[in-house]
């Protein structure tokens, strides 16, 4: 046994050693990194199919938006005759649009990624937390795709773009780590509990009403307000509207809210990943 | 062995899995809520199933290692804790190298890409960098001879092309360590045979795979080590792959085995044509498969002679586990004279099998025969009728040593005590 021991001690150091972790195990960013090709294959993937064989092809990513903002214009600026901080409504409801959508497309695609690509996770070994950021990347086109076209709005409509436009990248970070966060829980859970695809889109549905979305805070009775802003959506939607128009009821406690609130989720639903990952293949 | 060799190293590696008896077998959220809400005290009734248990074993760098075992012994569980696609519940395993391992053709292949996006998706999947991927990218449509389909999407590739395609990419991942699963039960005869040719290539070029297979010819041309897993356990592990793949076929493990018949109909050599092996007791009863090693053993063998010939020799050997060879015995070794006639017709031979003799473990014997430097009838390893048989305690009748030898046979042989007198006599004799 004491000749198996020394040949032990004088093997070079193995490249990998597999077995059960602890609970808190560090996550392997470098890893990440290594497997960055795989993350940018599959975002590709998504988004080629997500328009293969569609005869309109990209111009949804451009349509559903403009008829989104188009009724939500119609029901809330014109039946409901919403204040609108000035702005032609039809844009105040684009640029909600826009933002929900950043959050709302990366909540459902992380959310369903793992359960997804069960295939996958049963068969190959890849750093399972590159399934959820990889839906990131096909939010972000889309999210260049919807922005160009915000653009062309503002230059019909005739809407200068403000300085405060700098900021938008940085809320545009906090709206999608909100997203990822819930969508890292949700996808983990979603491995053991199916019944959560159908709950997440009717949950999403009810957020957006709860959401500046196609209204602005300032249509918000004032007694109500507090509750409106404890959904942390809405400081994050009510200052992304605000960097590109320069209108919104944004105030410093909202935002440092909403900020909190995202870096938490974003922690916790790390974790929460992390320690449900190791049982997906067993599970899925 | 060098430890600088080590391409894996298992070390007491365990898997289990936990059924539980709760009456809701696959339970919605809503489900698992309410039964809580129900009975919130109930423990649930839950039952551990071990797909592999305290497996230890080493692998050196450039050995072609086939795992077998039935359905459920544990083989993908162990292959897939070596991908690390689940993680062991204990125990630990260490890879020296890079590991690429195909558990399944075309895994993450999408029907509507094209077989070039697929190229990509695929090598990426299995953990490929880009370059390398377009470094490869030539010899992979070549192997996968799908170059006019390469813009196609694969849903049109005939199932053919696609197994192709999909071997081609991960046949061109080259880690230092590949894992394939059964992956040959796919595609036609011509395509396994360049899959094994390619599988070939690899092993040839110093790298170590992981090979698990229920085709023994394909684990006997391509290994030069096989791994029997049994019940979540090692059942075998050996360098002898034709004696292990032969007793994995005749059904060693947990089968009865110990007299073997030839077919009816089946006709052998004129010479000699074996029908008949048995394991038996001195009263001809059979044996069963484990027997203590102080048992008397005999071994019948029976067989047809229709050309008698004088140098015909009739023999068996003993081979244990590791694909050792223990011994050879033929019928005429106690000099001609000795030897039990040979006669046209039917010839029934016995042989005692040396009790206290063999270590504790599982033995083939194989009957040989042949014309003496003329011709091989039955040949030893050439995968000729066998019997398997287990020897299991008895080693001794003392109570320190009743177990497995750490050597290849445990025989039992006189001990005595010279006295101080006696043993210088022998010295001064030896003097002179």
């Amino acid at each position: 046994m004491q000749i198996v021991t020394d040949k032990a001690t004088a093997a070079p150091e193995p490249l990998l050693i597999i077995k059960r972790p602890g609970v808190w195990s560090p996550f392997a960013l470098g890893e990440i990194w290594s497997y960055r090709d795989l993350l940018w294959a599959l975002a590709v993937r998504d988004v080629k199919l997500r328009y293969r064989q569609t005869a309109l092809g990209v111009v949804w990513v451009v349509l559903q938006p403009l008829l989104a903002a188009g009724i939500m214009s119609f029901v809330f600026g014109i039946i409901a005759n919403l204040p609108s901080d000035g702005l032609p409504y039809f844009l105040l409801s684009y640029t909600g649009m826009l933002g929900w959508q950043a959050f709302n497309g990366t909540l459902s695609k992380a959310g369903q990624c793992i359960v997804g690509n069960s295939q996958l996770v049963s068969k190959v070994y890849f750093p399972r937390l590159i399934l959820p950021l990889s839906t990131v990347l096909s939010t972000l086109l889309d999210f260049v795709v919807g922005f160009a076209l915000l653009l062309v709005l503002m230059g019909i409509y005739n809407v200068r773009p403000q300085a405060s436009l700098l900021l938008l990248p940085v809320l545009l970070l906090f709206l999608i780590a909100l997203a990822v966060g819930v969508g890292l829980w949700l996808s983990a859970l979603m491995v053991t509990y199916r019944d959560l695809q159908y709950v997440i889109p009717y949950f999403t549905q009810l957020l957006m009403y709860a959401s500046p979305v196609a209204l602005t805070v300032s249509a918000v009775p004032t007694r109500f307000r507090v509750f409106f802003f404890l959904n942390p959506l809405t400081g994050l939607l009510e200052a992304f509207r605000w960097a590109i128009v320069g209108r919104g009821t944004v105030s410093g406690i909202a935002i440092a809210y909403s900020v909190v609130v995202t870096v938490l989720a974003f922690i916790l639903g790390a974790f929460a990943f992390k320690r449900m990952e190791r049982s997906f293949a067993d599970v899925i | 062995m060098s430890s600088k060799d080590l391409a894996i190293s298992i070390r007491g590696i365990s898997k289990a899995y936990t059924l539980v008896h709760n009456g809701l077998k696959s339970p919605s959220f809503r489900e698992v809520v309410v039964d809580r809400l129900k009975h919130p005290f109930r423990k649930r009734e839950t039952e551990t199933f071990w797909a592999l248990k305290d497996v230890s074993f080493d692998i050196k760098r450039g050995e072609v290692v086939g795992i077998i075992g039935r359905n459920g012994a544990g083989k993908s569980t162990l292959l897939k804790i070596l991908s690390r696609i689940v993680e062991p519940t204990s125990g630990e395993a260490h890879l020296f190298g890079r590991v690429g391992s195909l558990l399944e053709v075309g895994t993450g292949f999408h029907q509507e890409l094209t077989g070039r996006e697929n190229i990509f998706l695929n090598g990426a999947i299995l953990g490929m960098r880009r370059e390398e991927i377009s470094k490869q990218f030539d010899a992979i449509v070549d192997f996968a001879e799908v170059e006019r389909f390469l813009d196609t999407p694969v849903k049109r590739y005939s199932s053919g092309m696609y197994v192709r395609l999909a071997f081609a990419v991960a046949a061109h991942l080259n880690p230092e360590i590949l894992i394939v699963d059964e992956v040959l039960a796919v595609g036609d005869a011509q395509f396994q045979k360049k899959c094994m040719g390619k599988m070939g290539d690899v092993a040839k070029s110093g790298r170590t795979v992981l090979f698990v297979s229920h085709n023994m010819s394909a684990v006997e041309q391509l290994c030069n080590r096989i791994v029997w897993l049994s019940e979540g356990q090692l059942h075998c592990d050996s360098y002898a792959i034709e004696t292990v793949a032969r007793e994995y076929l005749f059904g060693g493990d947990g089968h009865d085995n110990t007299f073997w018949t030839a077919a009816e109909g089946e006709k052998g050599s004129e010479y000699f044509d074996l029908r008949r092996i048995a394991f038996e007791s001195e009263d001809g009863s059979p044996l069963p498969r484990a027997v203590p090693n102080d048992q008397p053993m005999y071994l019948v063998i029976e067989g047809d002679v229709e050309t008698l010939d004088s140098s015909l020799l009739i023999g068996y050997t003993v081979v244990n586990a590791d694909g050792q060879t223990v011994y050879w015995s033929v019928h005429t070794d106690a000099g001609e004279d000795h030897a039990p006639p040979m006669t046209v017709g039917r010839n029934t031979l016995r042989t005692r099998i040396p009790s206290r003799f063999l270590n504790e473990g599982t033995y083939t014997i194989e009957v040989t025969a042949c014309l003496h430097q003329r011709l091989w009838i039955l040949e030893p390893g050439k995968s000729g009728p066998s019997i398997t048989f287990s020897i299991a305690g008895g080693l001794s009748d003392s109570a320190y040593w009743y177990e497995h030898r750490a050597a290849l046979t445990a025989p039992i042989l006189r001990w005595e005590s010279l006295t101080a007198e006696m043993a210088d006599n022998r010295n001064r004799d030896r003097k002179f």
